[in-house]
């Protein structure tokens, strides 16, 4: 594993003595906040991560924990005026957070860009998909029409559409949803991107295709050695093809490790409602799926202490702390952060008995 | 795409049909209903009873209702003969009959007032589409500023307003008291363009304030909800400027509806603008329906009508063929 997981960074959100980073992309501090009528909504609070070229991070959490909207937040795709981000986001040793609305634009689509969740929605339905490909590339490059087409027929090709010449010319509801889901990766890989976000980009596809899709995205990693986030709520998406994970709640980590550390020996009690309540093919079919009790928290008013606390089986034993104090995210192992007040050996000894049977 | 336009072009004739019988109807049947006698009116007050028989049977209001109706399709399709007797008029098609005041042929009188009509309706098509369409998108695009809330009042009172309050109080101020625009005849177009302007500008003014409003409501509608679209995120993911993703990716979207009610608007202005052409004494269909329901002018009041009502069943034709042509997921349907 190349990517740091956890840096001593300190936390000097956008001052001006800030250091260039080490890694590719490098999240520090990353706050983003909303003002509604109703409150302040801290969609992502406090979020730090590296990663590097060639690497995939898997961020996983439930619906409105941060995740999506952390990745709006480094391609700059909050409006300014209704979205409070502060923190910084450094991709290639640029400065993104403080940087110019413009700069960040020409920055989008080329050196990042990002393939969303459902495809049906997120193409424009009255242009055809070889069009928004080709307006695509020529955002950021100076090239004729036809170029364009022949690049566009190019990558629908590589991303293994049948006949592309003709498809090309088709629109988004002429394809299937797979289909629609490879034209969309193409039309955000046609720039060759060096971070490539995927918001759940499996989500609305049936496991075969799912699969599939999941073997382009990391194919195409390959060749670019580009670096990939992928977002989802799918453990077993991210089990495939993530080399390290992050788990968010209420819009903070709350375990960051490798991805082989998190699936064997995940330490936050919230991973393990994650990995309980995950169907398996190697588990016994009798055994019944753990569901985690309770719903995800308003983000307007987080649970005081560790936002989990109230869903969490272990925070009663624990006492205090978990009701009052906020867990700040620590190694528990070297490379391997978590964000959980109940001493380590408590919870080596919790998931040794309680967990890992039932894993 | 060749089936669906045969289909529809069919179902716009047999609409057409349906409309002449009801008017037909309405305008035949009422009177008889109310013991009025069509022949009666056509002669005048002073006539003999002797000339309304003759008249009677000249315009065949003897003959039973489906047989009139026969022959007045007949005169719209290739013409028809009148016989009093002594003399035959023809009347060649499509006729709509002979108006009852002046005796004057109806389509002649129809296609005379047509290019005034036309003037006036094209004329502020062109202010509510640039002002309201213009001004919906300011106004979503600044939602909640000050322009929102100037457009949005604009907006509410170009449509609170009718166009007999806009109109006369136009004419006092720029006619009578400022003098910036003079009032008097019509002017066509190909005899003096800038008069012909001049005459019609406080006209396509205020009935354009009154469709521009709803075209501000409806485009700042649109567009908001629009901009909240998937694929807009999508096309400012890619790094389009903002003039892009407005202009190109959410206009596209908004222009759907807007063609749509634009169609059938100008679909009916067609038939005559009745309130704006009588405030502004143009000499349009819409002056030439009120002027013949005035004086029980039956002829005349038909024929507009089925004029305005072809107006409005080709609007409506047009603008589902342009939805074809917008909208890629009409088409294979």
């Amino acid at each position: 594993m190349s990517s740091s997981l956890l840096t001593d960074v300190s936390p000097t959100p956008g001052g001006p003595g800030s250091q260039p980073a080490q890694s590719f992309l490098d999240v520090r501090d990353l706050r983003i906040h909303f003002n509604t009528d109703d409150g302040v909504v801290k969609a992502v609070d406090g979020l730090t991560f590296q990663l590097e070229r060639g690497q995939t991070l898997g961020i996983v959490g439930e619906s409105g924990s941060g995740k999506s909207v952390t990745s709006l937040g480094i391609l700059g795709l909050h409006r300014r005026g209704s979205a409070k981000i502060s923190g910084e986001v450094w991709l290639d040793g640029e400065e993104l957070i403080g940087a110019s609305p413009e700069r960040v634009r020409l920055l989008r689509g080329a050196k990042m860009s990002m393939i969303f969740q459902d495809p049906l929605t997120a193409m424009h339905p009255y242009y055809t998909v070889g069009a928004q490909i080709i307006e695509a590339y020529r955002v950021h490059h100076k090239v004729s029409k036809s170029e364009a087409r022949k690049r566009a027929i190019d990558m629908l090709d590589r991303v293994g559409i049948p006949q592309p010449q003709r498809r090309v010319d088709d629109y988004p509801h002429q394809f299937s949803g797979g289909m629609r889901q490879r034209a969309m990766i193409a039309m955000s890989l046609v720039n060759n991107p060096q971070l490539l976000i995927a918001d759940e980009p499996t989500t609305a596809l049936d496991v075969t295709v799912q699969a599939q899709i999941l073997d382009l995205i990391r194919d195409l990693q390959s060749e670019f050695n580009s670096a990939v986030i992928i977002i989802t709520h799918d453990l077993g998406v991210v089990a495939e093809v993530a080399d390290d994970i992050l788990v968010m709640y209420g819009g903070k980590c709350v375990e960051h490790a490798t991805a082989e550390a998190v699936f064997r020996r995940p330490e936050h009690p919230y991973a393990w409602g994650l990995l309980s309540s995950m169907p398996r093919v190697d588990r016994e079919v009798r055994d019944r799926l753990v569901p985690i009790k309770g719903n995800p928290p308003s983000l307007i008013n987080l649970p005081s202490g560790c936002s989990f606390h109230p869903r969490c089986p272990y925070a009663e034993r624990n006492g205090i702390p978990c009701k009052t104090v906020e867990p700040a995210l620590a190694e528990a192992t070297p490379k391997h952060g978590v964000a959980c007040h109940i001493p380590p050996a408590e919870r080596a000894a919790i998931f040794k008995s309680d967990i890992a049977p039932n894993l | 795409m060749i089936n669906y336009i045969l289909r529809r072009l069919v179902t716009a004739a047999l609409l057409i049909v349906a409309v002449s019988m009801v008017t037909f109807a309405i305008f035949f049947l009422i009177p008889k209903a109310a013991h009025a006698d069509p022949a009666e009116m056509y002669v005048g007050k002073t006539a003999t009873p002797r000339d309304v028989e003759a008249t009677r049977i000249k315009l065949g209001l003897d003959k039973p209702i489906y047989v009139q109706y026969g022959k007045f399709v007949k005169g719209l399709v290739v013409g028809r003969d009148y016989d009093s007797g002594p003399t035959v008029t023809h009347c060649s098609a499509p006729c709509f009959g002979y108006s009852f005041r002046t005796d004057r042929e109806v389509w002649p009188l129809l296609l005379d007032r047509l290019p005034v009509t036309i003037s006036l309706a094209l004329g502020a098509a062109v202010l509510w589409l640039v002002g309201g369409v213009g001004g919906g998108v300011i106004s979503a695009l600044k939602r909640g500023k000050i322009s929102d809330r100037v457009v949005m009042i604009i907006a509410l009172a170009g449509v609170s307003l009718p166009v007999y309050f806009t109109g006369l109080v136009f004419q006092q101020l720029f006619v009578h008291q400022w003098k910036i625009f003079q009032g008097g005849e019509y002017i066509n177009f190909v005899d003096d363009p800038l008069g012909w302007a001049n005459k019609l500008f406080l006209a396509w003014v205020s009935l354009a304030l009154l469709f521009a409003a709803t075209y501000a409501r409806l485009t700042r509608a649109t567009m908001l909800e629009t901009l909240g679209e998937d694929y807009i995120r999508t096309a400012r993911a890619k790094g389009l400027k903002e003039r892009v993703v407005v202009g190109k990716h959410a206009m596209r979207a908004v222009l759907t509806p807007i063609v749509t009610i634009f169609g059938l608007d100008l679909g009916t202005l067609l038939g005559g603008a009745i309130l704006t052409e009588r405030v502004f004494s143009l000499p349009g269909i819409g002056k030439l329906s009120v002027d013949a329901v005035n004086q029980k002018d039956l002829p005349i009041i038909l024929g507009a009508t089925l004029f305005a009502s072809f107006f409005i069943v080709i609007a409506n034709l047009v603008v589902d063929l342009l939805y074809a042509v917008i909208d890629p997921r009409v088409r294979l349907s």
